[in-house]
C-alpha cells in the first residue's frame, strides 16, 4: 500500500489526470469521465478517506487525501455562462500540478 | 418516470432474503425495523438546520465547518452514515447539488432521494446546462448570480444552505424552517417568504 | 477530456449528449415503493454486518451492462449488485438465486 502526504492547499492550479482506467478492464472510479485532463483550482482539502478504487474490490486500500476541486464550466463544456462552476471531490492520486 | 419492479425481480428479491434469514444474517423484524429507522429521515431535519443557523450565527458557523456535527446537534445520529458537507450560497453565489456518478445524497438529514434526482436527465444535464435545469423548476436567480453545481462524487453528502429570504425578519426558527423544502436543499429552488 | 478520449463508461454521464433534450421532471417523486424499502434496507443491514461497503454496491451496479442499466429501477440495479455481490463472497449460493 502507498501512503500519501497532502500536497496541494486551497488556490493551487491543478490538472487531472487524463488516465482512462476504464479502458483497461474492472475497475471503479469516482474521478468522472467529463473531468480528465482538466484544470481546475483546489477550494479546500477534505480530509482523507480510504482508496474507493480498491475499497470496491475488498482490496486493502490506503487513506488518500480528498479535495475539493472546483473547475469553469465553460472551460469543460465550451458553452455555458461565464462564471459558473463546477466544484467536485476528487482524490489526490488524480491530480496532478498545472503546467 | 419510476415503475414497477419486473416481477423477475420481485422474486429475486425474495428468493435472496430468504438466503439471507437461512444464513441467520437477517430476521424479518431486523428489516422492518430498519425500513423505519430509513423511513423517519426527511427534509424537516435538513430544514429545521438551516432555520437555526439563519437565527443563530455559532450554528451557521457549525454547520459550514462540520455538517455532521451540526445534524448532531440537532439529536440526528450521524453514526454510519458519509460525512455531510453544507454549502452556503451568498448574494451573487447558487449551488446546486448533483451526483453524475450514481446518486449519492444526504439521506440522513433529507430522507430518500427523489425520483427525478436520480434520473438519468438529471444526472446528465445539471452539470452542463444547469440554467436549463433549474428553468424546469421555474428557477430563476438573481442578475449576476453565478451557479457553482457540485458534483457528489466521492465520501461527502452535500446539502445547500440558502440565503434567508428578504421579508423575514423576526421569523422564528418554525416559520423559517417551512421556507425550506427538499428543493431548496438540493438547490433547484430557492426559499421565498 | 481530449479529443480522443475513450468513451465514459455506462453509468458516468455528466454532460452526456444523449440526455441533453430529455427533461427533468421535477413532479416526479416517485418515493420508493415496498420493493425499494426492501433492498434498501438488506443493504444497510448488509453493509453493518461488515459484508458490503457503498464502493462495493456502486461496483455492482456499473458492471451491469448498458442495455439493462437503463432499463432496469433503481432499487433493481441495487438488487442486481448486492445479490451479485454476497453470490461472490460465497454468502449465498447461486441455486439459492435461482428460480
Amino acid at each position: 500500500m502507498t501512503s500519501y502526504t497532502a500536497h496541494f492547499t486551497p488556490g493551487t492550479r491543478i490538472r487531472v489526470k487524463a488516465d482512462y482506467p476504464e479502458t483497461r478492464g474492472p475497475c471503479h472510479i469516482r474521478t468522472p469521465h467529463y473531468l480528465r485532463g482538466r484544470e481546475g483550482v483546489v477550494e479546500r482539502p477534505l480530509g482523507a478517506f480510504r482508496n474507493p478504487e480498491d475499497l470496491a474490490f475488498a482490496r486493502p486500500a490506503a487513506t488518500i487525501p480528498l479535495y475539493h476541486v472546483r473547475f469553469d464550466q465553460k472551460g469543460i463544456w465550451n458553452e455555458g455562462e461565464a462564471g459558473d462552476t463546477v466544484l467536485v471531490e476528487l482524490y489526490e492520486h488524480w491530480l496532478e500540478p498545472a503546467a | 418516470m419510476a415503475h414497477a419492479p419486473h416481477p423477475e425481480n420481485v422474486a429475486l428479491l425474495a428468493r435472496f432474503t430468504a438466503a439471507l434469514a437461512a444464513a441467520g444474517l437477517v430476521t424479518e423484524d431486523q428489516i422492518a425495523e430498519q425500513i423505519a429507522r430509513t423511513d423517519r429521515a426527511s427534509p424537516r431535519i435538513g430544514a429545521a438546520m438551516v432555520a437555526r443557523a439563519w437565527t443563530d450565527a455559532g450554528y451557521h458557523a457549525l454547520m459550514l465547518k462540520d455538517g455532521s456535527a451540526a445534524a448532531e446537534a440537532m439529536g440526528i445520529s450521524m453514526v454510519g452514515a458519509p460525512p455531510l458537507g453544507v454549502l452556503a450560497d451568498a448574494p451573487g453565489l447558487h449551488h446546486l447539488v448533483v451526483c453524475t456518478l450514481c446518486s449519492c445524497y444526504p439521506r440522513a438529514v433529507l430522507g430518500y432521494p427523489p425520483h427525478w434526482y436520480k434520473s438519468a436527465a438529471y444526472r446528465a444535464r445539471a452539470v452542463r446546462d444547469p440554467r436549463g435545469v433549474l428553468a424546469e423548476w421555474g428557477t430563476t436567480l438573481p442578475e449576476a448570480t453565478q451557479i457553482r453545481v457540485v458534483d457528489s462524487t466521492a465520501d461527502y453528502r452535500w446539502m445547500v444552505l440558502p440565503t434567508r429570504p428578504e421579508g423575514t425578519a423576526g421569523w422564528d426558527e418554525a416559520r423559517l424552517a417551512a421556507l425550506v423544502t427538499r428543493d431548496v436543499l438540493v438547490g433547484t429552488r430557492l426559499p421565498t417568504a | 477530456m481530449p479529443e480522443d478520449a475513450p468513451n465514459p463508461a455506462t453509468h458516468d454521464i455528466g454532460g452526456a449528449a444523449r440526455f441533453r433534450c430529455t427533461p427533468v421532471e421535477p413532479d416526479d417523486e416517485a418515493p420508493p415503493d415496498a420493493f425499494g424499502k426492501r433492498v434498501d434496507a438488506l443493504r444497510q443491514l448488509l453493509a453493518q454486518r461488515g459484508l458490503m461497503t457503498v464502493d462495493e454496491l456502486r461496483r455492482g451496479v456499473e458492471a451491469i451492462p448498458e442495455a439493462e442499466y437503463h432499463a432496469l429501477g433503481y432499487y433493481e440495479r441495487w438488487l442486481r449488485s448486492i445479490s451479485g455481490l454476497m453470490l461472490e463472497k460465497g454468502v449465498v449460493k447461486a441455486e439459492d438465486l435461482r428460480p
